[in-house]
């Protein structure tokens, strides 16, 4: 079997909190990243979903290298890019590419969206310069915008048209891994749709790699077909979405998943009874103890204190990390049953 | 509803207009609805759509921008427009308060959240600060924030997000409002927060008998909270009636769009999202048909090209229902739908 | 916000030495120091025997490990041990020590630099002091004014008045000031700088009025422009509506919410205009011939007088580089988010 496109392994990123004394000591670290490890073929899409610090937006830019992984690797085509150079880098910059959340402040307002998109085709050199225009209006073309448009300001475009650009720009160097960090979540709700179409179709047409990271349950599994979800720089479950979305095995998955507001059970009739966490997210400088969801977990006990569950087959296709998984029951992996136990 | 005596909140013909250099941005139109105490009424919206300026005008908080107000606004029999600036500041957080989308924001940075609360509870009822401070530990403590009597002299930035916005809430409700006004009050929030927060928003509206009307783009949280909902599209309300009625029989192609571009956590993923295509019209040249022309997939349906010269009419459907649109047949959007295997 | 005081300050020095080494090596390894102290009519010889009495022999290193042993415990002049125990036998007033920290010493004034700024710093720190309170409080207070009365006539006349006084170069207003205010209309009369201990708070008051205000109105002008912005911004913000829908009185929400936030980034401008001006106004002590620390500087300048030069930005570095701390901790104190590390 060939190695998958990327390979990340036991990846850790720990940002340390220092004091406040005249000498500045290391207090402690803030455990954004908390050893993860996934794989990602090419072609294929991997989300990875989490509320608010649970570390998913850092181990993107682990990913792409723009920032240094503390410990850990990050196996790209087979190579440990975790500690490549700047120099060793710049290839890889290529292949790697990444769309971000924000289409208002990450296109510098001051460049036209034809050297926007066409940057990276000049800092690499790629195409021969009387050749980029052809191929920014080509680019432009293939994201849905006019080839006229190259000559305008990011400002006299629509939030979904900016998106566009942003997705040109990051296919301009036909990158083999694109990470998507909260790619519509800034968007409008008709225009979402829009832009997930879109890099579907682009994903088909240019076999691109997708790291997809949103905390919108529901688009990810539309995109999707693997989701790994995160709770405090770890991943606590793995699954297909098929199983991760009818019967998840961890039960912070179960919890994240019924508190999404649906208006499919309106349709349906009634209210459905929910699974309410109380409390917040521990803090990542000092998380609990064993399991970091124990403290607000209602199945928690004596063991998940002691002892940290570790990452693995819980029935089904996927891996979870808990003592007390749900679902287990070999009948209960019927989505029809599921969707019923969910409801 | 009851026919003879007048609603508890009955907007009339509201329109705010804001001249701009560019022209005047009409941001709604002719707006009109009502609402009784202890129901939720969930204006739903892109941005743009004069979803929040309309309700801003319920406050008066268009005193202090160039707005030109028109309309009526009956609050309990009395037309708050007809107000002087003075009275309607005496409304303002006493009968009438709000919470916003970003509590960080929202929230003074530089005052103790404490003394932010005991503001609005001083600028209605003549008490000592001493009092003031034990109604705003009560209320802290009402909302759910452990430990009020530490945690009512930290600041802003020391929260997390839903506890902030739970400081907003219990901000808004310190004077028994009658009618409170949530604007996407957990948009910026995590799933298991945000289910956090309506669980809240609910039991205080109970609790008090309030009057609530919840803004936001998230159809899910409509599902979950509304008794009515009012779909603005371009400063105008294009279908109004019961959540039921709306959600499960969408009747304006705009609606039906909306429902049709949101991924649903059951929904099937094999079939490519269905967006609305392209973006809404400028409020400074409304169109002169119908504002959502262009975007519409039935326009064609409609005999003489009616949508693009002539602005239908918000007209009753059925009892309860009413929507803004030539189209008569809506059948032919099930047919569509029940295709693309949603409803 | 101790630990982050102390902290700072001993950047601070350190920065101060850095700058000292730069100062230092750019004016005495550039030019040639005994030639400005030998004067116009240098022969060979005196200018070999100033080179030796001055310590210009001497390798650079040196003599700036000298000047540090002046700046830390003192020294005595001249720095030829040899001359000096001669000078010591025959003329004892001639040896001159300059106690630490010791700025340097300037043949061409024949006092020690030290000496020299602290005759010219009154002029500039009453100007600095008065300047500053005249230009924060009628900037922030016109700038309020035409935030609050944004796009009205008050603000337009507001804002038309800040630009063209902020056009103005300020050797035209002092000179304008001058010229009509105290001579052609007698409205005041003619300033020249009294201190304290001769006039009194209020002769030393009034003396400085025309030339403060010559040095205030330009800074006014722009502080006008910017708590203008500063305060519109901030009118702008969320929690501004917030306490809108409170039901707050408007000057309450104006002032208490508004207000409050704009200040904070004046503050770090102001310091560090203040800071600047510590260093001498060069353009208002001349047009006043005030005797300053900017006329000090315009006069060593011309006289070469290197010596004198050093001492002067070793002087307004230091000013700059403690108005910066300060201001550090005063935000910290106004803004509850600023941590200090």
């Amino acid at each position: 079997m060939a190695a998958p496109l990327l390979d990340v392994r036991d990846l850790v990123m720990h940002f340390p909190v220092r004091s406040r004394g005249i000498v500045s000591r290391t207090l402690g670290h803030v455990k954004a990243v908390d050893n993860i490890s996934f794989t990602l073929e090419a072609g294929q899409s991997l989300g990875l979903v989490g509320e608010s610090g649970c570390g998913k937006t850092t181990t993107g830019r682990l990913v792409t290298r723009l920032q240094r992984p503390t410990s850990g690797q990050i196996l790209f085509e087979g190579q440990d890019i975790a500690n490549a150079s700047p120099r060793e880098l710049r290839p890889l910059r290529r292949d790697i590419q990444m769309i971000f959340q924000d289409p208002y402040t990450s296109l510098n307002p001051r460049h036209t969206v034809g050297s926007i998109i066409g940057a990276p085709l000049e800092i690499h050199n790629l195409v021969p310069k009387n050749k980029r225009l052809a191929r920014v209006q080509e680019l432009l073309e293939i994201v849905g915008l006019s080839p006229e448009h190259y000559n305008r300001y990011p400002h006299e475009f629509s939030g979904g048209q900016r998106q566009r650009i942003g997705i040109a720009r990051a296919l301009t160097l036909q990158p083999k891994l694109l990470v998507a960090d909260e790619p519509v979540s800034a968007l409008d709700v008709s225009i979402q749709a829009q832009v997930i179409n879109l890099m579907q179709d682009l994903q088909k047409e240019f076999n691109i790699a997708f790291l997809f990271i949103a905390h919108d349950l529901a688009i990810v599994r539309h995109f999707c077909p693997e989701i790994a979800v995160m709770y405090l720089g770890k991943i606590v479950e793995k699954a297909p979405r098929e199983q991760l979305y009818m019967s998840p095995k961890h039960p912070y998955t179960k919890a994240l998943l019924s508190a999404v507001p649906d208006i499919g059970q309106v349709i349906a009739g009634g209210r459905r009874e929910r699974i309410r966490l109380t409390g917040d997210v521990p803090s990542p400088i000092n998380p609990p103890s064993g399991c970091p969801f124990r403290t607000r977990c209602w199945k928690a006990q004596d063991i998940c204190a002691t002892m940290p569950p570790p990452l693995e087959k819980k029935g089904g296709a996927g891996l979870a990390a808990c003592h007390f998984p749900e679902n287990t029951n070999p009948e209960n992996t019927n989505p029809e049953n599921a969707t019923r136990d969910a409801a | 509803m009851t026919q003879n005596s007048k609603p508890f909140l009955s907007v009339e013909a509201l329109t705010v207009n804001f001249p701009t250099s560019d022209g005047i941005v009409h941001a709604t139109e002719n707006l009109t609805y009502t609402l009784e105490r202890g129901k939720t009424l969930g204006i739903v919206g892109e941005s743009g759509s004069g979803k929040s300026v309309s309700s801003s005008a319920i406050l008066g908080l268009h005193h202090y921008n160039n707005a030109v107000v028109s309309g009526q606004i009956w609050l309990d029999g009395i037309d708050l427009l007809q107000l002087s600036d003075k009275e309607m500041r005496l409304k303002r957080g006493k009968d009438v308060a709000m919470i916003f989308q970003d509590p960080l924001s929202a929230l003074h940075p530089y005052y103790r959240v404490g003394d932010q609360i005991a503001e609005a509870y001083r600028a209605h009822n003549r008490v000592t600060k001493r009092a003031a401070r034990a109604r705003t530990i009560e209320m802290l403590a009402r909302v759910g924030i452990p430990q009020p009597d530490r945690r009512v002299d930290d600041y802003p930035h020391q929260f997390s997000g839903g506890m902030r916005q739970r400081v907003m809430i219990a901000m808004a409700l310190i004077n028994d409002p009658t009618l409170l006004i949530a604007d996407e009050p957990t948009t910026a929030l995590d799933v298991t927060v945000q289910a956090q927060i309506l669980d809240l928003l609910q039991d205080l509206q109970r609790e008090f008998d309030t009057a609530l009307i919840m803004i936001t783009h998230d159809l899910g949280v409509i599902a979950e909270v509304a008794d009515d909902v009012l779909v603005m599209y371009a400063g105008r309300a294009v279908e109004y009636g019961t959540a039921r009625a709306l959600l499960t029989k969408p009747s304006m192609p705009y609606t039906w769009g909306l429902i049709q571009s949101v991924p649903d956590v059951t929904a099937s993923v094999d079939k490519p999202l269905r967006p609305i295509p392209g973006s809404p019209p400028s409020l400074v040249n409304p169109p002169s048909g119908c504002a959502f022309f262009g975007r519409c997939e039935f326009s064609e349906r409609v005999a003489g090209n009616r949508c693009a010269h002539e602005l239908p009419k918000l007209l009753p459907i059925e009892l309860g229902h009413s929507k803004r649109c030539h189209l008569e047949d809506t059948s032919i959007m099930y047919s569509d739908s029940a295709e693309a295997g949603v409803l | 916000m101790i630990a982050f005081a102390v902290r700072r300050t001993l950047i601070g020095i350190v920065m101060l030495l850095a700058m000292v080494l730069v100062v230092f090596v750019l004016f005495f390894a550039a030019g040639n120091p005994a030639k400005d102290v030998c004067g116009k009519f240098c022969t060979p010889e005196k200018l070999k025997q100033v080179t030796k009495v001055y310590g210009y022999d001497q390798p650079i290193s040196q003599q700036f490990g000298l000047f540090m042993k002046g700046l830390v415990v003192g020294r005595d002049y001249p720095v030829n041990d040899a001359y000096r125990a001669a000078l010591e036998k025959s003329n004892p007033d001639l040896v001159i020590h300059c106690a630490a920290p010791c700025l340097g010493y300037s043949q061409h004034d024949a006092s020690t630099v030290n000496a020299d700024i602290v005759k010219y710093a009154p002029v500039t720190i009453s100007l600095a002091l008065y300047s500053f309170i005249l230009w924060i409080f009628f900037g922030v207070l016109f700038g309020v004014i035409a935030a609050v009365f944004k796009g009205k006539l008050l603000d337009r006349i507001t804002v038309g008045v800040t630009l063209v006084v902020y056009a103005l170069p300020t050797f035209f207003i002092g000179t304008f000031l001058l010229q009509f205010v105290a001579i052609k209309w007698r409205l005041v009369p003619y300033p020249t700088y009294v201190s304290i201990a001769d006039g009194g708070v209020a002769g030393w008051f009034s003396s400085l009025l025309l030339p403060s205000l010559t040095l205030a109105l330009f800074y006014m002008a722009a502080y006008v422009r910017i708590t203008r912005a500063f305060v519109l911004e901030s009118l702008s913000e969320d929690y501004i509506r917030t306490a809108r829908a409170k039901g707050l009185r408007t000057r309450v929400v104006l002032f208490r919410h508004g207000l409050r936030a704009a200040l904070t980034p004046l503050i770090s401008l102001a310091g560090l205009d203040f800071a600047a001006l510590l260093g001498g106004a060069v353009i208002t002590e001349s047009v006043f011939n005030y005797q300053g620390l900017g006329l000090l500087a315009v006069t060593s300048a011309r006289n070469s007088d290197l010596p004198v030069l050093i001492g002067l930005v070793i002087v307004a570095g230091a000013a700059v580089i403690a108005m910066n701390i300060i201001v550090d901790v005063l935000y910290a104190y106004v803004d509850p988010r600023v941590r200090l590390r």
